[in-house]
């Protein structure tokens, strides 16, 4: 116990660089989901192509792959970052993009297709009925399965701590190294900080849940 | 035919045709409404009429044929099509009003996005076009807080909103309760009777009798009779169209 409490500095700066890694990753992810969600539904038979390929590919795939691939492979191929969080970043907007994408078409989906009819009817085009009609009404019922993704993300996080990247889990594995003997407090003092981001989010999405339902 | 031949056609379908797999919807359909006009379609169910309603805005596609509004065709998907639409009011069956809009909402939208009204002179207008249709009360509310009828005369309203040159509705009265079906249609008679160019597609012969110019009798996916509504009723000449009618009568 007195191990998590020598080290809460170090916790407080791993939670800060997991908090800031989710929520990059996390508002990257939610912009390209939406993206090639639309892509997947638009009458442009190269875009629903091209958004099944990406989603398929990045959902299909370990992380840690994915990961070795933005942090190592990447570089070798003439992308170079300065510094690591930029791969990570780049490996987990990327592969929770897919999980976004899945949830926001079945959100979509669940938007009656007489909605859709009744915008195009009077004169909105496809971007419009999209963006005013369609997407307002999706978001509202993808929020549970959002939460969820985003859940997925702070702990995918994690991952980041394999590749060089210093945050909570990175720390975790200083602290372990550390304190030898009090590994298991070490982890649970990691558990607990991971619990501060996701138990808040989980709460939030009951409460946006209520708040934004729509009656039909 | 009662058509007049002076001007072109308002709304002209020419050798329509289209498949739902096997299923042959729409046989070569030939249809030319002049402008004013009121065409009720009726027919038995599955007789491909919500399906021609449709495709006069482009909600279904055709396999081939061609239709044209106002002497321009259809245009293939993009913003062509979507100017077009603009210019053909719809009602369906199940209101299809926007759930996370209110009723004043629901109404400029199309004024606001499509025409670029500005804010003012859509509500304006909305207000004006929601009080014709009687429920001017309604205005800041949802859609689910209103009845089945009062929805329908919003969604004829939203329609109307954009000055439309034809009106087509897709059976409009039959989500509706008994009781509520009468609100519905005395506004579109009144809208006939302004002379507002109409396509219903409908199973209310009292409405077609009333404001009908023309009836057209659909039956597997053909245009069986195409007569004034007088004639239709009491004098019919198909088989189909005969029998059709008694089914009616003797309920």
């Amino acid at each position: 116990m007195d191990a998590i409490f020598a080290s809460l500095p170090q916790y407080w700066d791993g939670f800060l660089r997991t908090l800031f890694l989710a929520a990059v990753s996390g508002i990257i992810a939610l912009v390209i989901g939406t993206l090639l969600a639309a892509m997947r539904v638009s009458p442009v038979a190269a875009l629903r192509g091209f958004s099944m390929f990406f989603v398929e590919v990045a959902r299909n795939t370990p992380l840690t792959i994915i990961f070795f691939f933005a942090a190592i492979v990447l570089p070798r191929l003439g992308i170079k970052f300065d510094q690591f969080e930029v791969a990570a970043i780049i490996a987990l907007s990327g592969y929770t993009s897919a999980f976004v994408a899945e949830a926001v078409r079945s959100g979509v989906n669940s938007v009656p297709v007489g909605q859709a009819e009744a915008a195009r009817s009077i004169g909105l085009t496809f971007t419009q009925v999209l963006g005013l009609i369609i997407l307002p009404q999706a978001l509202r019922t993808v929020v549970p399965p959002m939460i969820n993704i985003i859940i997925a993300l702070v702990k995918n996080s994690s991952v980041a701590g394999a590749f060089f990247v210093l945050e909570l889990f990175g720390y975790g594995k200083q602290l372990a190294n550390e304190y030898g003997d009090k590994v298991l407090w070490v982890l649970v003092g990691v558990a607990f900080f991971y619990l501060l981001i996701t138990v808040p989010l989980g709460i939030l999405a009951h409460f946006v849940e209520r708040k934004v339902a729509i009656a039909r | 035919m009662t058509t007049q031949v002076s001007g072109n056609p308002l709304v002209s379908l020419n050798g329509v045709n289209k498949h739902y797999g096997q299923l042959h919807v729409l046989k070569d359909i030939n249809l030319q409404v002049q402008k004013g006009e009121v065409v009720v379609v009726i027919g038995p169910s599955g007789s491909g009429k919500s399906t021609l309603c449709r495709a006069i805005n482009r909600l279904e596609t055709i396999d081939n044929g061609d239709i044209a509004i106002d002497g321009k065709k259809l245009p293939e998907e993009g913003k062509d099509l979507a100017h077009l639409r603009a210019d053909v009011g719809m009602v369906f069956q199940s209101f299809n009003l926007f759930a996370h809009k209110t009723i004043l909402e629901n109404v400029t939208l199309g004024p606001m996005k499509v025409k670029r009204v500005d804010k003012a002179k859509a509500e304006k207008d909305a207000m004006a076009l929601l009080e014709r249709v009687g429920v001017g009360q309604q205005a800041p509310k949802l859609p689910a807080q209103l009845s089945g009828g009062q929805q329908q005369r919003v969604a004829i309203a939203r329609a109307l909103a954009m000055k439309p040159k034809v009106m087509l509705f897709d059976e409009p009265t039959s989500a509706l309760d008994p009781e509520m079906i009468n609100e519905v249609l005395d506004v579109m008679i009144q809208l006939a009777k302004e002379g507002m160019t109409m396509i219903v597609v409908t199973h209310e012969m009292g409405f077609a009798r009333k404001a009908a110019d023309r009836v057209v009798f659909m039956a597997d996916g053909q245009i069986v009779e195409d007569t004034d509504p007088e004639s239709f009723f009491t004098n019919p000449q198909s088989n189909r169209a005969k029998d059709f009618l008694s089914k009616l009568l003797t309920h």
